[in-house]
């Protein structure tokens, strides 16, 4: 395992040429390499610069509200039995109401440091999107958000919320008319105004730097979270467990965990409606390696490398690709990856809610599902473990009445 | 000489630019895909691009988008590329244009195999830079294939250098920060970029995006090695079928010989 990050020192993954093993890299136009050098330069200066790393903090601190909240789900724990103690770091509780607004923070003084003055971003649940748009505000950037015209129904709570933050939401209409489609429209809105404009992926997918990048400004996550189950527990935890759409919140859930070779690091994807029907979202578990948004990775693809469509009730995880320090996690063997289906992660959203009092996001509740699959499959008793709770439920609160038949 | 050599050979001794015409394969139907990238020959085009159709064209507009998704549900195969290929290049020197990954899929060795036995001469990679295509290109040397990267307004002389030294038949150079489409205006950092490009590389230059008449052509045509058109193409394809293509090929032609 000496190939994974020495906690406290610089990264040792990916490498100068940003690759992951044989994932991640720059499969992009040429017009863009210029600004990903540019951006990648800006990230290695900031990081070393007290300025930026103040002001990132203030941010986190005083805008966002870290840190935030280790809740111990007693009530929810009790449903699984064995002494499990299952612990939420309670991303939900950040400004905006998903870990999304750790990375948006750190990518908009980048922003502002490159002399920028517009981002754009692609969103599919909108929490990317609403984050990016709400840094904008803050930061007095001009600010368009590309949108799956699908995602615009099942999200339209989201998309308001994007407009009263006074950013432009353009639903994309090509394709799937989710993620996927978002994402290369903010692509090419980036090749034609690249100079002017920085664009703020949502997650640790796309070309080097932005898997490192992302990953550096989630990585406070697992920072914390390790901390506060020492705290609590007096030890590590058994397991961390993310959902995975692009990878985001599990990377940086993971990212501080990884030298900690005893604990399991586990994934949850998308589903579906099983693994088993093709109607789902899950590369990691079901797809294979190639090459989508600039990166070598894990992708849904059929005979001929064109992507497929994708399935979940979950419009943030219904993407057909993942960031590729998770294809190369995943590959090493020191973390695991499973599809959770609509139905388990719909029941799991409804016993967190009944049992806790926390009515989570749509995405988040694959991770609860999967933590109970986790814990119950295992051969021990008093297993702790952590479960990111990435985001609220507010926006899902549609598609959930209506799945549950409540209204 | 490869053929694209030769080509432009023949251009600089009749002191004009080369027309390179494309076409993705299987729109509207493969039929008459290859029908009108037949019609470009015999208006005039000196060299044909072949499509593969790909669901994710990062660098394309909205015009050969809407063409290559219209393609790909009417069942094209990546397979199909290599009969278009077969059918064209006994008339014109002809490359594929496609994005990577379905030739990671297919098989970097396996599609230079197959692209050389079709009559190919290269291909452009769009979204593949010379960094990253290690595979690529000594499954392209092993075949006697060109490969053909891009350069851009923003590209710095080391990373258009290194395009040069990499490439070979021609170098595509986009002519502005953008995707493909048909513009009212060439951009004018088209110029400056030939004329930086020239500096650091013997190869012919070729300026593609966003021309689509002939008199566009003509202004390419007076400081670049060959003019790329596409989605002015696709349009004509869409809009008026087999004939208007022949028709704008004849225009564009006319344009390449005004320099």
């Amino acid at each position: 395992m000496t190939a994974f990050r020495v906690p406290g020192s610089a990264p040792e993954l990916p490498d100068a040429t940003g690759h992951f093993g044989p994932y991640g890299g720059r499969f992009v136009p040429e017009a863009l390499v210029a600004a990903l050098d540019q951006l990648e330069a800006a990230h290695a200066a900031a990081q070393q610069d007290p300025v930026f790393v103040a002001e990132l903090d203030d941010l986190l601190t005083n805008y966002a509200g870290r840190p935030t909240p280790l809740t111990e789900a007693k009530r929810f724990s009790a449903e699984v039995g064995r002494g499990a103690r299952i612990l939420l770091k309670r991303e939900d509780l950040a400004h905006t109401g998903s870990h999304k607004i750790n990375n948006v923070l750190g990518q908009a003084l980048l922003t502002k440091r490159m002399g920028k003055k517009r981002v754009i971003a692609e969103t599919g649940a909108g929490q990317h999107g609403v984050a990016t748009a709400t840094a904008a505000a803050l930061l007095g950037f001009e600010c368009t958000v590309y949108m799956g015209e699908e995602d615009t129904r099942r999200q339209a709570l989201n998309v308001a919320r994007m407009r009263l933050l006074g950013a432009e939401v353009v639903p994309v209409s090509t394709g799937t008319k989710t993620l996927k489609d978002a994402t290369n429209e903010a692509f090419r809105d980036w090749v034609a105004n690249v100079e002017t404009t920085h664009y703020a992926i949502g997650s640790v997918v796309g070309p080097h730097p932005f898997p490192m990048l992302v990953r550096d400004f989630q990585r406070i996550i697992g920072v914390e979270a390790r901390q506060q189950v020492l705290d609590r527990v007096g030890r590590l935890p058994d397991a961390a467990v993310a959902c995975v759409g692009g990878g985001s919140n599990a990377m940086g859930l993971f990212h501080r965990f990884i030298t900690d070779e005893d604990v399991a690091l586990v994934g949850c994807e998308a589903g579906g409606d099983g693994v088993e029907t093709g109607r789902h979202a899950a590369p990691l578990t079901a797809g294979s390696p190639g090459v989508l948004h600039g990166a070598r990775s894990y992708l849904m693809q059929d005979d001929d490398g064109q992507t497929l469509d994708t399935h979940s009730i979950s419009a943030g995880l219904d993407y057909p690709g993942v960031g590729p320090e998770h294809a190369w996690l995943r590959d090493a063997g020191r973390a695991d990856y499973r599809g959770v289906t609509d139905a388990d992660a719909m029941a799991a959203l409804a016993l967190l809610a009944r049992t806790e009092g926390i009515l989570c996001a749509i995405e988040s509740a694959h991770a609860f599902a999967g933590a109970l699959d986790w814990v119950r499959a295992q051969d021990r008793d008093d297993l702790v473990v952590v479960v990111n709770c990435s985001g609220r439920g507010d926006k899902d609160v549609d598609t959930a009445a209506g799945y549950f038949g409540l209204v | 000489m490869t053929r694209l050599d030769q080509l432009f050979a023949r251009c600089r001794a009749e002191n004009r630019a080369a027309l390179i015409g494309y076409l993705p394969v299987g729109f509207p139907s493969y039929d008459d895909s290859v029908a009108a990238m037949l019609a470009m020959v015999e208006g005039g085009v000196d060299a044909v691009e072949v499509g593969v159709p790909y669901t994710d064209p990062g660098m394309d507009g909205p015009v050969i988008q809407v063409a290559v998704d219209a393609a790909l549900r009417a069942g094209t195969r990546v397979a199909q590329v290599f009969d278009a290929v077969r059918a064209v290049s006994q008339q014109a020197p002809t490359v594929v244009m496609g994005y990577w990954n379905p030739v990671e899929k297919y098989g970097p060795a396996r599609f230079a195999k197959d692209l050389k036995a079709a009559g190919g001469s290269g291909a452009i990679t769009p979204d593949l830079i010379p960094e990253e295509a290690g595979p690529w290109l000594d499954a392209a040397r092993d075949e006697d294939l060109d490969p053909v990267f891009l350069v851009a307004p923003s590209s710095t002389d080391a990373r258009i250098s290194v395009v040069g030294r990499t490439n070979r038949g021609f170098v595509y150079a986009a002519s502005t920060m953008g995707v493909t489409g048909t513009r009212d205006t060439v951009s004018n950092r088209a110029e400056e970029l030939v004329a930086r490009t020239r500096k650091l590389t013997a190869l012919p230059v070729c300026v593609g995006l966003g021309v689509s008449n002939g008199q566009q052509a003509a202004e390419v045509a007076a400081y670049a090695d060959g003019v790329i058109v596409g989605s002015a193409f696709v349009r004509a394809l869409q809009d008026g079928g087999v004939d208007a293509v022949r028709v704008l090929s004849q225009d564009l032609a006319a344009g390449v010989r005004r320099r």
